[in-house]
């Protein structure tokens, strides 16, 4: 493929643009280079949306699994008698899962899930991949987060609940958990921005997420200061919504209660 | 069933925290239709003991028999009966998530099979009973601490239970409020439901119950009909207590 000069394309270039000082066209050209030139900005909305994509996913994985791991743990530290042999083992296995995950890096776990326990052959393959391996490491952190959310919750409603008839199961799921998750939001809404963050360590296993269509157009145009620039905006304009949205569902959660 | 059966039969009731050893060998029975008050000074464990009724609490020594079976079996399933035992908590404990009727139907609902629509029926017959019918929509934080109060009663009411729980209904309201919340209890006693009532209301002891029990020291000081308990105590404890609250 031939390489785009800065002559070359000034020649092309609308003319204004030559009568500029020299680090400024090389501003332009690089900034053409980027986006405009064999219409790279698809690499940019490409990436983000594998980078949407694997956000969610592992936002989703990783409530679910840090509920369960949290409900196992407050239950088994709130029993008052000596708690059955199935939970004694669940709350076993849920410390060494915190314990490995919390204790690694996830650039290791990716190449961990990556390269030794799925590797992954095809594109949706490597998504997934890269999913489960977030939404699992997301999830240790989660679970803390939602352990101190159950732990808000006063220990009256789990009595009132109880106190009806329902079974220690249905008062969790109908009065503590839905209380619980409004206390959390805000550490549910930092996790998630940590985990947009993190998602753009997948690109070790090959994943073409926002960050490593970045580095290809770099490593097609040797320019290396507008493609990561940009690329740091973006998560950045892409973080300031996502807290201004947070606010406003915290914002409306709260009203409800009024 | 006779109108004058045993609902209630507790035999040695014994509940320690660690060391402290807060009731130490209770024996009562609790007959259907009967108001009985508990009345003691803090920390005599009154509290606690109403609250080992439907094992809040575990007891760690002892038998309560309700509508005749030990439900201090751990074979018992306590969820069932639970359901036969409505409680009333000082801090009204409503669920803040929920409006008034998804309160009251919760239970229900989930528990007894009821649709919803039947379900609300019964709930907005018992608001209306407690002069609260229009705030059916409200959430618990838009109610005073008296209707949240009259609330927690009729959400435990809509179970149908056999014998309602009042854990200090009155102590965190408003001395205003008071007067509401006793009125509906008054209103409960007089359709002949069972109560056990913890409380500090001499006034409601006098007035409504039909046998007045004074725990200290985790143990029944004295157990009178309210004539008695009032006007000639014989426990030397219960005098002092007696001279100091009335």
């Amino acid at each position: 493929m031939e390489v785009l000069t800065l002559e070359n394309w000034l020649q092309s270039a609308p003319e204004w643009i030559a009568s500029f000082p020299e680090w400024l066209q090389n501003l332009f050209f690089q900034l053409y280079q980027t986006f405009v030139y064999q219409d790279r900005w698809k690499f940019f909305t490409d990436g983000l949306k594998i980078t949407f994509l694997v956000t969610i996913g592992a936002l989703i994985l990783g409530v679910i699994i840090g509920l369960i791991i949290a409900i196992i743990r407050t239950t088994h530290d709130n029993s008052k008698k000596k708690p059955f042999f199935l939970l004694r083992f669940l709350n076993w296995f849920c410390n060494i899962y915190l314990t490995v995950i919390r204790g690694t890096p996830m650039m290791v776990q990716l190449l961990i899930m990556g390269f030794v326990i799925m590797v992954p052959k095809s594109d949706a393959g490597m998504v997934v991949c890269g999913i489960v391996t977030l939404g699992i490491n997301s999830g240790a952190y989660v679970a803390e987060i939602a352990r101190s959310g159950l732990m808000s919750i006063n220990i009256g409603q789990t009595e009132a609940g109880r106190s009806l008839g329902l079974s220690y199961g249905q008062t969790m799921w109908h009065i503590v958990i839905p209380q619980a998750i409004k206390n959390i939001l805000p550490a549910l809404g930092n996790e998630m921005i940590t985990l947009l963050k993190d998602t753009s360590l997948v690109s070790v296993i090959a994943l073409r997420d926002v960050t490593k269509q970045a580095q290809n157009i770099v490593s097609k145009t040797y320019q290396a200061y507008i493609p990561y620039i940009s690329l740091a905006i973006i998560y950045l304009i892409i973080v300031i919504i996502l807290t201004k949205l947070l606010g406003i569902l915290e914002r409306r959660l709260r009203k409800s209660e009024r | 069933m006779n109108a004058n059966d045993t609902i209630i039969k507790v035999l040695d009731l014994k509940k320690s925290f660690g060391d402290i050893h807060v009731l130490k060998g209770i024996n009562t029975e609790i007959k259907r239709g009967e108001v009985v008050v508990v009345i003691g000074p803090s920390g005599s464990g009154k509290s606690t003991f109403l609250r080992t009724l439907n094992l809040l609490e575990e007891p760690t020594g002892g038998i309560i028999e309700f509508e005749g079976i030990d439900i201090t079996d751990p074979k018992t399933n306590i969820n069932l009966h639970r359901q036969k035992m409505g409680m009333v908590f000082q801090q009204f404990n409503l669920f803040p998530h929920m409006t008034v009727l998804k309160n009251m139907t919760l239970a229900p609902i989930k528990l007894l099979g009821k649709t919803k629509t039947e379900a609300e029926a019964t709930a907005l017959e018992l608001l209306d009973k407690v002069g609260l019918k229009d705030r059916a929509d409200a959430y618990p934080s838009q109610l005073s601490g008296g209707q949240k109060q009259r609330v927690a009663i009729v959400r435990a009411l809509a179970m149908n239970p056999d014998v309602m729980l009042f854990d200090e209904p009155t102590s965190a309201l408003d001395p205003e409020m008071v007067g509401e919340v006793l009125d509906v209890m008054k209103g409960l006693a007089k359709e002949g439901m069972t109560m056990v009532v913890v409380t500090h209301e001499m006034g409601f002891a006098k007035e409504v119950a039909d046998r007045v029990i004074f725990i200290d020291e985790g143990i029944i000081m004295e157990d009178a009909p309210p004539a008695e308990f009032f006007g000639n105590p014989k426990n030397e404890r219960l005098k002092s207590f007696l001279s100091k609250v009335l």
